[in-house]
């Protein structure tokens, strides 16, 4: 899940809403109606879902920097030209949700000025590190899984330009999720050297990943709201479930091991059991104490800084033409 | 594994240099994913890596069909040292900042648009093949880094200083894109390759025009860098092979 920290609360003025409209829009949204950007809407509908596109654009942008890392080491031509327009599709996803964000009343830099300035949010996932060509692997397989499983009811969210972007961005998420499984597949098929990397990496990835879900419903104080206003239509937990219940199979066949001793398959209800997750290391993750937390936000902001020019020269150059051209048909007339 | 040598016939070495050329251009543009000014562009340049990247896969694997020996793209790409590469030096050199990597890439471009154009009508019907789709592709790249370079020549005092400089750095690396050697001769003599002579009025009139319309002058040309046809490389392409064959080396035989 791409926007974990939606539990928190959302800044901005108290506003008393007009319990008429707020009736009828709620009636709009128990009727399954989208909800279009120039409709009504109360204005904590308005900000949960600027927070919440805005965390999930981000995501998507600061997301391609551990997988970048290995963009010029990738170990075949084949594996180079997927892993460069998966990258590119990360980077796409984000311009759309930006754009989908912009249908709220937010620009594209007002969201960016708030990710560089440490004010936004975005996946804790993408604040490990890659350490080897299997970490690839486990980010396609595990991190893309778990936003589809997020994604994919997203795609019937309440708010109109946001499902309509998750039903583009969940067909691409699938793509690189079979992927990454097959990067891992190669792995464990390989020589012994290549499984051993395969199974380190899922041993560093596996609880990150669980973690991408955001707190358990007992500590998710505003998945009520979400859930009314069917932003969201799954609590955190259920979805984690449904990720462990799909991933742990796929894992078996792997021939890899699960780093939780813990974990069963539960033949009362059908479901995998699994061992406690460390909520504090999330906490501490999602604070800004990981172990790339810095160093992703050092690159987003270097890059922002040493681009400065370049949207300068843009601007200045637009600017000028248009002065040219103004000119010229005063000259013509 | 071991380094490979290859039995190089001029055909062989010719379509070597144009897939190492391809895929080194496509490496050092993949370097700006996710570092780009601005979001926009951290696509547009993973295209044209992406694009560049495609026609040196079909390029290799025409290689290896001329060399006759079973081996793969990844083979010829991952197990040849530096002095095995036969690029263009222009291709090689570090990424450098924004206005570079629109120069170098509006020069490769202005070169291999009308040299894939040409090609098109290769002897070598596999080349032609691909010929066909490159042409397409550079005529994209041509169109987006000589917007840029406009944009960057007109744009600020920064912008026009930096691109100037790009300018002057790069232009001693232009000659290499006609020079014509012994391979040169004989691919052009059997209706393989286009005569780089005849690439030469297009590849000046656009880069002129470009450069006109960004308000900047074409360097004087003066003394011109040679090698990366022979293997005579900069110092940098060492460290990018180092980087881009670091698992293929580590591990031996590995299918991935
Ligand atoms: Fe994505
Ligand atoms: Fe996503
Ligand atoms: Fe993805």
């Amino acid at each position: 899940m791409y926007s974990q920290a939606l539990n928190e609360r959302v800044e901005g003025p108290r506003i008393v809403e007009d319990p008429e409209k707020l009736a009828a829009f709620q009636a709009r949204i128990d009727a399954e109606e989208r909800i279009e950007p120039n409709d009504w809407m109360p204005e904590a509908y308005r900000r949960t879902l600027i927070r919440q596109i805005g965390q999930h654009a981000h995501s998507e942008v600061v997301g391609m920097l551990p997988e970048g890392n290995w963009i010029t080491r990738a170990p075949s031509l084949r594996r180079k030209a997927a892993l460069l327009a998966k990258v590119q599709d990360e980077g796409g996803h984000g311009l759309y949700l930006y754009a989908a964000a912009e249908t709220l009343g937010v620009s594209r830099e007002e969201l960016y000025e708030q990710l560089l300035a440490g004010k936004a949010k975005y996946s804790s996932i993408f604040n490990y590190p890659t350490l080897t060509w299997a970490d690839i692997g486990c980010i396609g397989w595990l991190v893309d899984g778990a936003a589809i499983m997020n994604q994919i009811p997203l795609c019937r969210t309440s708010y109109g330009p946001y499902a309509r972007a998750m039903i583009r961005i969940c067909k691409e998420e699938s793509f690189h999720q079979r992927q990454g499984y097959e990067i891992m597949l190669a792995l464990c098929r390989g020589t012994a050297e290549q499984k051993a990397m395969a199974q380190d990496a899922l041993n560093r990835w596996w609880w990150p990943s669980l973690m991408m879900f955001g707190p358990p419903d007992t500590e998710s104080r505003h998945t009520a709201e979400s859930m009314r206003w069917k932003i969201k239509r799954f609590t955190n937990d259920e979805l984690r479930q449904k990720f462990v219940d799909a991933t742990v199979p796929q894992g078996h066949y792997l021939g890899l091991t699960f780093p939780d001793p813990e974990l069963r398959f539960d033949e009362a209800t059908g479901h995998w059991r699994f061992g406690k997750i460390d909520w504090d290391e999330f906490r501490r993750v999602l604070a800004g104490h990981g172990p790339c937390n810095r160093e992703r936000m050092a690159a987003r902001r270097k890059a922002h800084e040493e681009g400065a020019w370049v949207r300068e020269a843009a601007l200045a150059h637009a600017a000028k033409r248009r002065a040219r051209e103004r000119a010229q048909k005063i000259a013509a007339e | 594994m071991t380094t490979i040598h290859l039995e190089e016939t001029p055909h062989l070495t010719y379509v070597l240099r144009l897939a190492d050329t391809a895929l080194v251009n496509a490496h050092r543009l993949s370097e700006w994913c996710g570092h780009a000014p601005m979001l926009e562009e951290d696509l547009a340049l993973v295209n044209i890596a992406l694009d560049l990247l495609g026609q040196a896969r079909l390029l290799y694997e025409h290689a290896a069909g001329l060399e006759g020996k079973g081996r793969t793209e990844d083979d010829l790409a991952y197990l040849r040292d530096a002095p095995q590469f036969k690029n263009l030096l222009i291709a090689e050199l570090p990424r450098g900042d924004f206005a570079f990597t629109i120069v170098r890439q509006t020069l490769l471009s202005a070169f291999f648009h009308p040299f894939w154009q040409q090609a098109v009508g290769s002897t070598d019907r596999t080349l032609a093949g691909i010929a066909g789709k490159a042409e397409k592709e550079v005529a994209y790249h041509l169109r987006h880094a000589g917007a840029w370079l406009v944009r960057l020549g007109d744009g600020t005092e920064e912008s026009r200083r930096r691109t100037v400089e790009a300018l002057e750095t790069l232009w001693p690396y232009t000659g290499e894109l006609f020079e014509v050697d012994t391979v040169g001769e004989a691919m052009i003599e059997a209706g393989i390759a286009p005569d780089p002579a005849t690439i030469r009025p297009v590849f000046e009139e656009s880069v002129d025009r470009l450069l006109g319309e960004a308000g900047l002058e074409r360097p004087v040309a003066g003394w011109m860098q040679t090698g990366g046809l022979r293997g005579v490389h900069t110092e940098h392409l060492g460290h990018m092979l180092a980087v881009m064959q670091h698992l293929q080396r580590a591990y031996p035989g590995a299918v991935w």
